[in-house]
């Protein structure tokens, strides 16, 4: 039996576990008839176990924030932009045009415009949520002129969603210059004057609908998602992401019809 | 889309396989950041219904090809290492106990080989094809990687429990 011949390839296998059946009983007697072969490869089969023993425990730890963000499709661009200042990329619109269509970003050109409701909405955060005297053009004292007002300039029936329960009170809104004509942002306010805006514009493409996203835009997270023809950005420099997104969900809740 | 939704899943598995190859915990995340990135920006490129898991690991294969390269030009342990013919005395038992810093020590395109094998359980061809190899050479670095590493460890007492990298 010994006499069959048997490969340093067989061997591997057979200590992988991979060798076809109908060569185990070759390789077994082969190995049988040499102690010294068989502890070499008995070796491999313990080393094997011990090298998985020692990594596996990655398999159960929570993956790092870093890379759960790249995960919910942060593509390199974008990260390139922020990096840049989002303040210069806002204000230089056609440049960040041009860095989409960059021909060895591929993804770039396919790129959902719904991520640069995200942009336009941090920046519409920092421009006035930390005004003290005028954040808001209506206030929430005038809550149903403000939803009339605003609704009639985008040309859908908007709402402003009630997060009391949250902890957080409408102030008011205004009108802001969007990409497509008129966008709307409502702004809220916690007890100790945390600061969250909802920005709301208008979709072309009807029935595109997103999960939501995340990004962070200069130290301001930003939930966003679009449903039918409306996309919604909810942007804050004062909450956490877990805290945000909360509010997101409650939001959506209640823009649904 | 389906692929982005199972590349988020493959993430745990990627980075068990970039931590036995980079040797660190830190190095090995920026690879595996690095390997999502690139992967976002290549998805186009992945042809459905092909082996998504083996696809993955290629980019972060190639991206960890490139680092390395950029990092140093040439690799101070190539095949050529010593095969430590010294084995089994008292310093070498030491020198070379953890485990960990067994497989750093196998040159680079073994390491691949034998984590692929042993961590992401890859048949032969699976590796042929990940790495972009024949599978002559897969079997090869295989054997050689297995025998280095099984020579690291000789000496190494057998009731020496190994530790569980952090």
């Amino acid at each position: 039996m010994s006499d069959v011949a048997v490969t340093e390839a067989e061997l591997q296998a057979y200590a992988d576990g991979l060798l076809p059946a109908e060569r185990r009983a070759a390789v077994e007697a082969w190995l049988a008839a040499r102690p010294d072969e068989a502890e070499r490869i008995a070796a491999y089969r313990r080393l094997a176990l011990e090298v998985r023993a020692a990594y596996d425990t990655m398999l159960s730890e929570p993956v790092p924030e870093r890379l759960a963000l790249v995960a919910s499709r942060r593509a390199p661009w974008r990260r390139r932009a922020v990096a840049a200042g989002w303040l210069v990329a806002g204000a230089a619109i056609g440049a960040v045009g041009g860095w989409q269509l960059k021909p060895d970003r591929p993804l770039a050109q396919s790129a959902p415009d719904s991520t640069v409701i995200a942009r336009r909405a941090a920046i519409a955060h920092a421009t006035y949520s930390p005004e003290v005297r005028h954040p808001v053009e209506v206030g929430a004292d005038d809550e149903q002129h403000l939803v009339a007002w605003l609704s009639k300039r985008l040309g859908v029936k908007l709402r402003a969603p009630k997060l009391d329960d949250a902890g957080m009170s409408l102030i008011g809104g205004r009108l802001l210059p969007g990409d497509n004509g008129p966008v709307a942002q409502f702004m809220y306010q916690s007890q100790n004057g945390r600061r969250l805006t909802l920005y709301v514009r208008t979709e072309a493409a009807r029935n595109r609908e997103t999960a939501f996203r995340y990004a962070r835009e200069n130290n301001i997270g930003v939930f966003y998602w679009i449903d039918r023809d409306a996309g919604y950005a909810l942007a804050s420099a004062d909450l956490s992401k877990d805290e945000l997104l909360r509010l997101a969900n409650l939001v959506y809740k209640q823009l649904e019809p | 889309m389906d692929e982005a939704k199972r590349l988020v899943e493959l993430i745990p598995r990627l980075r068990r396989y970039a931590r036995a190859l980079v040797g660190e915990r830190s190095g090995a995340d920026d690879l595996v950041q690095d390997t999502m990135e690139r992967a976002w920006t290549k998805l186009h490129l992945y042809r459905r219904g092909t082996d998504l898991r083996a696809w993955l690991f290629t980019v972060m294969h190639n991206v960890h090809v490139n680092r390395v390269r950029a990092e140093r030009p040439s690799d101070p342990l190539g095949d050529d290492m010593p095969e430590l013919a010294q084995r089994g005395t008292q310093s070498d038992a030491l020198m070379v106990r953890d485990l960990d810093r067994a497989i750093a020590r196998l040159p680079a395109d073994q390491r691949a080989v034998l984590l692929l094998v042993t961590l992401e359980e890859m048949s032969y061809d699976e590796v042929a094809r990940t790495l972009g190899i024949p599978i002559g050479t897969v079997m090869s670095r295989l054997s050689r990687a297995r025998e280095k590493l099984r020579a690291m460890m000789l000496g190494q007492l057998p009731s020496t429990k190994l530790k569980v990298v952090k």
